[in-house]
């Protein structure tokens, strides 16, 4: 298991478009991907999940990946987060 | 008479309102009210879960298919920023681990389809609704949404949508998304009980050409869905089981229109220009790009009022500076060599914003430029868009709600502060660009003369200035009909406003309803306003009377509306100065 510690970089936090994103990312992998936020954790591979999250720029989340291919996983998705979802 | 007669010839009922879109429909009635799917905790016996998953999955193909379909008309009638709330609901929708948690539940605790999804969904909902702030409120209707979708769905109940044939639709009140996903239908006309002639549901429905009369009160419990009904979008009144003689009364009235509106054919390309050759700067009211076609073919000559708001409409959020100059830069693409005056986001009061506060009275509160200048970074980027976007030199900036001078000092400091970081950064925009504000505020057109020496030009917006001026809540049925533009003290505010800009030998004209009132194009022009902005349907009317009229002999129908002292001597004298000009047009008394 790998827990990543991340703060959202981008102006518009996980609105719809980057949830869509995160959420469509963490589908390529087996692995299982949750999101903490504070004392709320969801599964990071449903979007409804992610859009109550309701999280904004500069919110700082905890991600746990769980799986065979974990490591993969992990770098994809933290790796969105630090372009911030490629919004300018 | 037998009873089937009896039932046929129900007792005529006609209701008055406030007519928010023009035109004639007669039709039968569609009750729509907002209906919630009933949903119980019934449980099944374990050898139907495998009928149940079944009934989920299919369900959720059909509400998809729905909602793709609405997601194509809002893209094309819309734009795509605004079709992107229809989007995410298919996302829910595909949302695998959702379903996948709906399923196993159903397996597990042998409960109905409907009311799993009811559960599992509603956990969701509550915790967007317990969120602070308005954007996830948003998605929560949106959540919401989707679940009474597929719970229709899945009791296989008749979706609106489904309505067959054309219909008037008759309802309390009609959000935005209402009025666009009915016009997918052959609807023919709106009737409801709520709203004021310049709701968002009634702009949008003048803009679809889709016959409406708002503020009805109780309309909604005086029809039943299959009853006649004839809508009257001129005059502000429906009537329910018309009688032949209505009937009769409104296809004549129809006709009527029908054949002055042919005389109008043709005027496009001509100039709005009086008969002794005095221009008027005819423009239109804009909010969509997908409108600017439209206005276009209806001889626009300009936009005289961009709202940019409807960037806001879908998004809840402020869009950003790339977003809006694309936006922006189509307009203005689109308009070239013609004028584009963007209004700066004027949020607040009835207005979507993104960042909402209980306020007693919104309308005296947090919106305009007041929300734009406590909140710098939203102007400076929207400034920036709009600057970037004017390279062809076609673009102004229009700033709403200004009470005070120091306002459109600070916004023009604001203005030139991006101007200089744009050249600074070598990025191209038109340096001379024209900067008005809007007077709708009573005190700034007390105060007009001030603001006109600083500025390069000042339009009327008469909807809040009227409301101001008059303390009437135009949104509120109850005081509407005291809301009146012929109030001599409206007239003679605005010729206040007119001697101010032309003292200052700048522009004034007008963008808010009145000057698309062909009754008040003539005294209009009297007064002196060197531009009209108006809804592009009322265009090639407002030309005509423009045409038709000497520029000498409105300044002497100015003056004599001067004199008078009611709302209906002025209302009375108007009406026959203009049928004596245009015995053609079609007037309601």
């Amino acid at each position: 298991m790998i827990e990543k510690q991340i703060t959202i970089k981008n102006a518009t936090g996980l609105h719809t478009r980057p949830a869509a994103t995160l959420v469509k990312t963490a589908a390529r992998f087996q692995s299982d991907f949750f999101i903490q936020k504070d004392a709320m954790e969801i599964n990071g591979k449903s979007i409804i999940g992610v859009m109550t999250l309701a999280a904004e720029q500069g919110s700082t989340l905890t991600l746990r990946f769980d799986g065979p291919d974990e490591e993969e996983a992990a770098n994809a998705v933290v790796n969105l987060f630090e372009r911030g979802f490629d919004e300018q | 008479m037998s009873m089937e007669e009896m039932s046929a010839q129900a007792q005529e009922v006609i209701v008055k309102g406030i007519a928010a879109a023009p035109g004639i429909a007669i039709c039968t009635a569609y009750l729509y009210s907002m209906q919630v799917p009933r949903v119980q905790a019934k449980t099944i016996s374990p050898e139907d879960v495998e009928s149940e998953l079944q009934r989920l999955r299919s369900s959720n193909q059909r509400a998809e298919k729905e909602l793709m379909k609405i997601l194509a008309f809002a893209e094309h009638k819309l734009g795509s920023q605004s079709a992107k709330i229809f989007e995410a609901q298919i996302m829910i929708l595909n949302d695998g681990i959702l379903m996948g948690a709906i399923e196993n539940r159903i397996g597990k605790e042998l409960k109905t389809a409907e009311f799993l999804v009811f559960d599992e969904i509603s956990k969701y909902k509550r915790l967007m609704l317990a969120a602070p702030d308005e954007y996830m409120h948003e998605r929560a209707h949106d959540v919401d949404d989707v679940m009474n979708r597929i719970i229709r769905n899945i009791q296989d109940q008749k979706l609106f949508s489904k309505l067959e044939g054309e219909a008037v639709i008759v309802s309390e009140t009609l959000t935005p998304a209402d009025t666009v996903i009915f016009s997918r239908n052959q609807v023919l006309g709106y009737a409801t009980d709520l709203g004021g002639v310049t709701s968002h549901a009634a702009l949008l429905s003048r803009s679809l050409k889709i016959p409406a009369v708002v503020g009805l009160h109780s309309a909604t419990k005086q029809v039943l869905s299959g009853d006649l009904i004839a809508v009257d979008g001129y005059a502000g009144v429906i009537a329910i089981h018309p009688t032949e003689e209505t009937l009769e009364g409104l296809r004549h009235k129809a006709q009527r229109f029908k054949e002055f509106e042919q005389q109008l054919v043709g005027l496009a390309r001509l100039p709005a220009e009086t008969l002794d050759h005095k221009r008027i700067d005819l423009a239109a009211n804009l909010e969509f790009v997908e409108e600017i076609e439209f206005a276009l073919t209806q001889g626009a000559a300009g936009v005289g009022l961009y709202r940019t708001e409807s960037e806001l409409l879908a998004q809840s959020r402020y869009p950003s500076e790339d977003e809006q100059y694309e936006a922006y830069n189509k307009v203005a693409e689109e308009m070239f060599p013609h004028n584009v005056i963007f209004r700066t986001f004027d949020v607040g009061g009835d207005k979507l914003t993104p960042e909402r506060f209980e306020e007693d009275n919104p309308f005296l509160g947090w919106r305009g430029i007041r929300v734009c200048l406590d909140r710098p970074e939203i102007l400076l980027t929207q400034l920036r868009a709009i600057l970037r976007a004017s390279t062809r030199r076609n673009v102004s900036i229009m700033f709403p709600m200004v009470t005070k001078l120091s306002e459109v000092r600070r916004a023009k400091e604001l203005l030139k502060q991006v101007k200089d970081e744009l050249k600074a950064k070598g990025v191209r925009f038109d340096q001379r660009l024209k900067v008005g504000v809007m007077i709708e505020v009573p005190a700034a057109a007390i105060l007009a003369e001030s603001i006109a020496a600083e500025v390069d030009f000042l339009s009327i917006g008469t909807n809040d200035l009227i409301q101001y001026l008059l303390a009437v809540d135009r949104g509120n049925s109850l005081v509407a009909p005291i809301y009146q533009q012929f109030n001599p003290a409206v007239l003679r505010t605005i010729k206040m406003i007119v001697e101010a800009g032309h003292k200052h030998n700048i522009w004034v004209g007008m963008c808010g309803e009145m000057a698309g009132d062909p009754l008040a194009t003539i005294v209009l022009m009297g007064l002196g306003l060197d531009e009209l902005s108006v809804i592009p349907t009322t265009l090639p009317e407002i030309k005509k009377i423009i045409r038709s009229v000497k520029h000498k002999d409105a300044k002497k129908i100015a003056d004599k509306v001067l004199t008078l002292t009611t709302e209906d001597e002025i209302h009375q004298y108007l009406f026959s100065a203009l049928k004596g000009k245009l015995p053609d047009l079609p007037l309601e008394p």
